[in-house]
């Protein structure tokens, strides 16, 4: 315990103990990996609601006249096409294509913006992007500030709805509301995103209101099933959704197009961006590699980092992401390949400890709702 | 050594039950079943193979990991428990009846008054393990 005790906390730490978390060391912050446990809360999810804990991810606020023509310049995707309180998803690259970071840009006024990053990669997104500063506009680290809450799976729009007036249905996807109000926290920014596959939302408000939101969701959610779940299964879950994990699918060495996260490069934007020259020619050339779903034939379960075989036993390959899922109950994982092995359908092998297990590469996400 | 049906205990989690004077059976104990969390998959050692005490005798695949389980004891795997191949959630539900993984003739007897007994094993436990 005093080694966990030594990590980062989220301001819900101390509340993690009261509905049985099982804490871990989650790159650098103590986090919980499991409640009751990974399966039922990951069924939870896909028939009820889940609520996560994740305020260790990274929030960077731009601010000024130039904000949004720099934003662009740091981005993969295109944020001049975003109105006010709609968010994008995007990528932000290295020079040579590789991935400095997956992030959600939200555009909360017209020279305003809020960029949500990876929580391993705070510092180094932080560090990049005011390496990068152009043009009238402020940088600000607010990542201590901000806990988020996901409330994720079919009922979170009846559960969070018990707590305010506007309609929490008319928020379309990927749109959000600022400022509301729920039940007397105040201040939430109320979002239609989430990495699960599911419907629901992320919560974003300020620390010290946190706890009791998090005790406020639970008891109001009773009824519809909803459960405090762990990193464990929101790792399950986006991976049955195949959303990417930086670190894994996405990496320095990756580049958006090899990921399969391609919609997010718009290589006709008004002024370039960073990576663009070498992203425009992957895709005229198409890439070398490209992350493919496998689901396994035999026993086993692939994980990050095993080497991926074809049937004639040389390496093509390795496994970013790899899990048990327990909605197909099988094997899954997601592996990056030559691309001449990507085609659905193709025969493949990993390498389990010793053993070579035959794979199949199948249609991503492996589960749709 | 007198035969008993208290169970010894390793430090690697793995708990011993000597069924005869020279057959013992091998499990996880709760507290690694607890640890692992959802157990899906368990990759056994094939009967008449031998095993050796320390040594890694098999993987337990849970949804987060796969982890190696270690024989306490040498010998060779006589029987193994089959109902794991299709429900080896059966290890977090029962860990020290249902959810045994195998049995070995033992050709160490004597190993096995170096493992722990259950009180060592608790306090073990309790210091941090």
């Amino acid at each position: 315990m005093s080694k966990v005790t030594a990590l980062k906390q989220t301001p819900l730490f101390n509340l993690y103990n009261n509905y049985g978390a099982k804490v871990i060391d989650f790159g650098g912050w103590a986090l919980p990996v499991q409640f009751s446990g990974i399966v039922a809360e990951h069924e939870t999810v896909r028939m009820h609601a889940g609520l996560f804990d994740v305020s260790h991810m990274g929030e960077i606020l731009i601010e000024g006249k130039d904000a949004e023509d720099f934003i662009n310049h740091l981005i993969t995707n295109d944020i001049s096409k975003v109105d006010i309180n709609q968010a994008q998803y995007t990528a932000m690259c290295y020079p040579d294509g590789g991935t400095v970071d997956d992030l959600i840009v939200y555009k909360l006024d017209q020279q305003k913006f809020l960029l949500v990053i990876n929580a391993a990669n705070i510092e180094k997104d932080f560090n990049w992007i005011k390496l990068h500063k152009k043009g009238y506009l402020s940088i600000k680290n607010i990542s201590n500030d901000v806990a988020q809450l996901a409330i994720q799976g079919p009922k979170a729009v009846t559960i969070l709805q018990k707590l305010t007036d506007i309609r929490v249905s008319d928020i379309e996807r990927f749109h959000f509301i600022q400022n509301v109000n729920l039940d007397g926290i105040t201040d939430v920014l109320v979002s239609r995103t989430g990495y699960t596959g599911e419907d629901g939302f992320e919560l974003y408000l300020g620390v010290n209101q946190a706890m009791a939101l998090w005790e406020k969701l639970l008891k109001i959610g009773k009824k519809e099933g909803l459960q405090p779940c762990g990193l464990g299964a929101r790792d399950t879950l986006r991976l049955e959704a195949c959303l990417a994990l930086y670190g894994q699918d996405l990496a320095a060495s990756i580049t958006p197009l090899e990921a399969g996260i391609g919609f997010t490069v718009k290589t006709k934007k008004s002024s370039p961006f960073i990576g663009e020259k070498l992203l425009l020619k992957q895709r005229e050339e198409g890439p070398e590699k490209k992350l493919v779903g496998l689901e396994m034939l035999d026993k086993g379960v692939p994980r990050h980092d095993y080497p991926v075989f074809n049937t004639t036993e040389e390496v093509i390959g390795y496994i970013t992401s790899g899990t048990y899922s327990p909605s197909l109950k099988k094997s899954i994982g997601l592996a990056l390949v030559t691309t001449k092995y990507a085609e659905t359908g193709t025969k493949l092998k990993v390498k389990i400890r010793n053993k070579l297990v035959d794979a199949v590469t199948v249609k991503k996400p492996f589960y749709k709702k | 050594m007198a035969n008993n049906n208290e169970k010894r205990y390793t430090t690697e989690h793995e708990w011993v039950l000597q069924l005869d004077g020279n057959t013992a059976r091998i499990g996880i104990t709760d507290f690694a079943q607890e640890q692992l969390g959802d157990i899906v998959y368990i990759e056994s050692p094939e009967i008449d193979s031998q095993v050796a005490a320390g040594e890694t005798m098999g993987t337990i695949e849970s949804v987060k990991a796969a982890s190696d389980i270690y024989s306490p004891l040498t010998g060779k795997v006589i029987r193994i428990n089959e109902q794991l191949e299709a429900e080896p959630e059966v290890i977090n539900a029962d860990p020290y009846e249902a959810g045994w993984l195998i049995e070995i003739e033992l050709s160490k007897p004597d190993e096995l008054t170096k493992l722990l007994n259950e009180d060592e094993y608790f306090q073990f436990i309790k210091e941090g393990a």
